[in-house]
């Protein structure tokens, strides 16, 4: 039997990376006895290796609690635990469209984020009740009261009541519970009326097959069930139906309200839609859910195996990753400079990032990343539109009308002594200030940026100029025709292709002068003499030179070196393997890699 | 160019007074060395060797080290004899010693020349007091010049090395000392720039920036001088680091440069035979306790013999042979791989670096100009087409 609806909470939570998010859902998971305390590792939802050390959720979770209530009552507590990260706020829309509530958590000691903000608001669209939570007051920098403060401030929300707890100490735990059940809405739905239920995400399981999150709205889905995805068409029987504890519980059925998980013998989350409605072949519900506009990719970049015998490991492993990851594209390309590899489309930086780390750690893959790059919207004379992915496939400028790149609208929370810092930096990426406010001693800045100027290394300057006390979040905000250039770093007169970018025109000298400079430590001497330009179509802006090896030889070497010199010779020549020719030149991949790693600054 | 297929014994004494702070060789500090034990493991070593390679014609003996004028002259005058009963011995056999020039060494000079040495390269290194000191020399420059008087008491033939590039030294200041070092020779001197070597003193000092050496730059101008200085003298360089007077080459290294056969005896030598027309590298355990522990139960200290497959001769040869001033012969490289040298030599960059003014390519001999010598470590990799790997060969 389902449980009646008035026992059912679902909520989300709400915070900022490092906010204690899972630590304080662990908590909650221990308390209401889901697992022993000898089963309980750190961040027991964050499943992935990476998730765990860097503290922060990159897929939703979900897990049932039992609650036993002061009122006596045993309540079942669905608590989705969502990622915070800007880039993932597809999978928080996700998230919160099936739950009721939200607990929003606040670190006591830091206070309100911008990447908060943004979630926030996302509940507070999804019509979700919110209940405040100001954590880590163990901690002695610790003020509640600042934090409230910062809640209603900043965000306008009432937090008179807000919770203090410590996911850590477990303070406060208890109050939280009766908050949940006392203060968010009990779920709506029918238990008699035809199954309908929201495929809220899927992922694959290599015991299981493809697992589909579900949350059910009316009716049951129970196990041999034949059901329709109603946007697919697809039909399936229900071979299993369970919950998270977060231990896999098998149960009979799902009723009205209640979350969990379903397997129907899909073999590939493609064959899944997020966002579908599920609903019984028989007795067909009327309506679909509404659904999600499908994720689109923001960044783009290319990835390619230093080795290049690992391009094929790379393919399989991009396409491992796919499996459970909708929003990642990726396709193959070749690049003269680093050899063959994938141009892939990322929800955003982290995102990127996150791949990339993924790939190097569960699949020891060593990669060259190309610098990241958006999508540019390139109209031609004769009115047509194309979307340029990637820099090296500008066409001739000739046949371009006008270029048009995209823009986004950023939110800076800082503390007041960076702001100049900051409206520096954004000034500088050619943004416009639409909005400076101040909650208490932080400012709130809101800027129209270009995607563009922000993806190259925006975020690793706001976190140096403040300190790592700014936080930054953004949200796409359209297309706008600029003064976009495609500028060419050549190397002995050979355009290395890795290294193509599309700037404005006004940053095209600097950028190019700076990349030149750069290469030109990088590129370590060779025996011929190298020459380094960037150039805007024929003309060149910048040169460096990279003058020609002049000594380097082994003063000794006699008889008991040999086996040593010639290793040092295989070493050498293998290293050849990560070498690019350039005219009569070999380039090593690193020096490429350092310059594409580099950011603006000198 | 030399004939090809000579052979010489390197003997390897590992002990010195002090480990040198540059020095990456395998020395090391021992008290009370029982000296007949270490006889007795070289003679040993010695027939097993001859078991091995029996057939050859011994042109050259080596003692090197660590340092091995601290060997009583009896083990010295023990190890030449057995050489001389093992195997068969050239009329002008090369016997030298590696010395260094303290007085306690120099005054066993005499009993080493009656013990069969004849020739002695000296470990001067600098001819100024406080570089001696920096470098951690036992010896002052008065001992060392008094030491190359003994020596020319003693031996027809001897050499002494001396370092530079050294911090702070100046351009000036190497080319006085190598006017007077030069006044010092009879034939032949070996100049090496000073090398900072993985898992030297000198190296962790480098690391913490105590001292720096002169940048690409100046060590070039260093070598030129070099060069300039010895040739005015008629000590050209037959090789990157030594020069010689015409004649008085030192024959034992030209074996290596050569890629001649060569046994290598003592802890950590290495040695490269031929055997049925295969190639062989050898390599005798480091640790001098295990070395002697080893060839008391086994006859020898020698690891395993590790096969050298075609390429790899090739290019050994090819590296050692590019460093001697009168290149290396074409058709020496094909008998060691058995196979053209185009396979292995990409024949454009052979001429591209001719062009360069790098190498000179005539009949069956490539060599390299003074400009291709200073840039040796990467002609090779450039000389050198890309190369399959291939599996070693290990011979029972």
């Amino acid at each position: 039997m389902s449980k009646p609806l008035e026992h059912i909470r679902n909520f989300a939570i709400i915070a900022h990376i490092d906010h204690g998010k899972s630590t304080l859902a662990d908590r909650l998971i221990q308390t209401c006895g889901g697992l022993e305390a000898r089963e309980m590792t750190e961040q027991v939802l964050d499943n992935m290796e990476l998730e765990q050390e860097r503290g922060i959720t990159i897929k939703a979770q979900t897990v049932r609690l039992t609650y036993k209530a002061k009122d006596g009552i045993e309540y079942q507590l669905n608590l989705m635990d969502t990622p915070g990260h800007v880039d993932f706020s597809y999978e928080v829309s996700r998230s919160l469209a099936s739950c009721e509530g939200s607990l929003l958590v606040v670190d006591s000691t830091q206070g309100v984020e911008a990447q908060t903000l943004a979630n926030v608001y996302q509940a507070i669209d999804n019509n979700h009740d919110i209940v405040p939570v100001i954590n880590k007051i163990d901690l002695p920098a610790a003020d509640i009261e600042a934090a409230k403060k910062e809640v209603e401030d900043v965000i306008g929300l009432d937090a008179s009541e807000a919770i203090p707890c410590s996911g850590k100490t477990g303070e406060g735990i208890d109050d939280l519970l009766e908050a949940i059940i006392t203060k968010l809405p009990p779920p709506k739905g029918d238990t008699e009326a035809p199954t309908k239920a929201l495929l809220v995400d899927s992922w694959y399981d290599s015991y299981l097959g493809v697992v589909i999150l579900v949350r059910v709205i009316d009716g049951t889905l129970k196990k041999g069930q034949k059901i329709r995805f109603m946007n697919t068409g697809a039909t399936r029987d229900i071979d299993r139906v369970g919950i998270f504890t977060p231990k896999h519980v098998m149960l009979d059925e799902l009723g009205p309200g209640e979350m969990g998980f379903i397997t129907a013998g899909i073999k590939e989350i493609s064959d899944t839609q997020v966002g579908d409605t599920i609903t019984d072949e028989k007795y067909q519900c009327e309506t679909a859910l509404t659904g999600f506009k499908p994720s689109v990719p923001m960044v783009f970049c290319s990835f390619y195996p230093i080795d290049n015998g690992e391009y094929e490991k790379l393919k399989d492993s991009l396409s491992r990753l796919a499996l459970n990851d909708a929003s990642l594209h990726f396709e193959a390309e070749s690049s003269q400079a680093l050899g063959m590899g994938f141009r892939c489309g990322f929800l955003g930086l982290l995102h990127m990032e996150i791949i990339q780390e993924r790939l190097a750690r569960e699949f020891d893959l060593d990669l060259i990343p190309t610098a990241p790059s958006v999508v540019y919207q390139i109209y031609d004379m004769k009115g047509g539109m194309t979307e340029l992915y990637n820099p090296v496939d500008m066409p001739d400028p000739t046949h371009i009308e006008h270029i048009e790149e995209p823009w986004i609208k950023a939110t800076i929370l800082t503390p007041d002594e960076f702001l100049g810092g900051l409206l520096t930096l954004c000034e500088e990426r050619r943004g416009s200030q639409i909005e400076l406010t101040y909650a208490g001693a932080r400012a709130m800045l809101v800027y129209r940026l270009p995607l563009n100027e922000v993806v190259f290394d925006f975020y690793d300057r706001l976190k140096s100029i403040s300190k790592g006390y700014a936080s930054f979040d953004y949200e796409l905000d359209g297309y706008a025709e600029n003064d976009l250039i495609k500028l060419d770093i050549r190397v002995n007169d050979e355009p290395v292709d890795a290294l193509a970018m599309i700037v404005h025109r006004s940053q095209a000298e600097r950028r190019g002068r700076h990349l030149c400079e750069r290469l030109k430590d990088l590129i370590p001497r060779q025996m011929f003499k190298i020459a380094i330009q960037a150039a805007i179509g024929g003309k060149i802006i910048a040169r460096e030179n990279v003058s020609a090896m002049r000594k380097d030889v082994t003063a000794k070497c006699y008889g008991g070196d040999i086996t040593r010199k010639k290793k040092l010779l295989e070493k050498q020549k293998k290293g050849k393997k990560k070498m690019r020719q350039y005219g009569n030149v070999e380039i090593p991949q690193s020096a490429f890699i350092a310059a594409l790693k580099m950011g603006d600054e000198k | 160019m030399k004939q090809q297929g000579q052979f010489g014994v390197y003997i390897h004494w590992p002990f010195c007074l002090a480990k040198c702070p540059y020095c990456d060789f395998n020395s090391h500090v021992r008290e009370g060395i029982d000296h007949d034990l270490w006889r007795d493991a070289y003679l040993r070593s010695i027939d097993h060797y001859a078991s091995l390679v029996p057939a050859r014609q011994v042109e050259s003996i080596y003692f090197g080290g660590g340092t091995p004028s601290l060997m009583v002259p009896e083990t010295v005058e023990a190890i030449i004899d057995r050489i001389q009963q093992k195997w068969q011995v050239s009329n002008d056999i090369e016997i030298t010693l590696e010395a260094n020039p303290t007085s306690v060494e120099a005054e066993k000079f005499r009993a080493f020349r009656e013990a069969g040495i004849n020739r002695v390269s000296l470990g001067v290194q600098a001819l100024n007091n406080s570089d001696l000191k920096f470098l951690g020399r036992q010896h002052n420059v008065k001992e060392a010049l008094k030491a190359i008087d003994i020596a020319r008491e003693n031996f027809y033939r001897y050499s002494f090395d001396l370092i530079y590039a050294r911090p702070k030294q100046t351009l000036k200041d190497w080319q006085e000392e190598l006017e007077r070092a030069v006044t010092y020779t009879n034939g032949h001197l070996s100049l090496y720039q000073l090398t900072i070597e993985r898992g030297t003193q000198f190296y962790q000092d480098y690391a913490q920036k105590k001292f720096v050496v002169p940048g690409e730059e100046l060590a070039a101008d260093f070598y030129n001088l070099t060069q300039d200085v010895l040739e005015a003298h008629n000590l050209p360089a037959y090789e990157v680091s030594n020069h010689a007077r015409a004649g008085d080459e030192s024959r034992h290294n030209l074996i290596y440069w050569h890629y001649g056969d060569y046994v290598g005896i003592g802890p950590g030598a290495h040695g490269r035979l031929t055997m049925e027309d295969n190639k062989f590298a050898t390599r005798e355990h480091r640790s001098p306790e295990i070395w002697l522990e080893r060839v008391a139960e086994q006859g020898s200290g020698v690891h395993p013999f590790e096969g050298v497959p075609p390429e790899d001769r090739f290019v050994e040869a090819l590296m050692m042979g590019l460093r001697l001033r009168d290149g290396v012969s074409l058709l020496a490289l094909e008998r060691e791989a058995g196979q053209n040298w185009q396979d292995f030599i990409d024949e454009d960059h052979v001429n591209q670096a001719a062009k360069e003014g790098w190498l000179v390519h005539q009949d069956d001999c490539l060599r390299l100009t003074h400009e291709g010598l200073l840039r040796l470590n990467a002609m090779v990799p450039y000389l050198l087409r890309e190369r399959r790997a291939q599996p070693a060969v290990v011979a029972a």
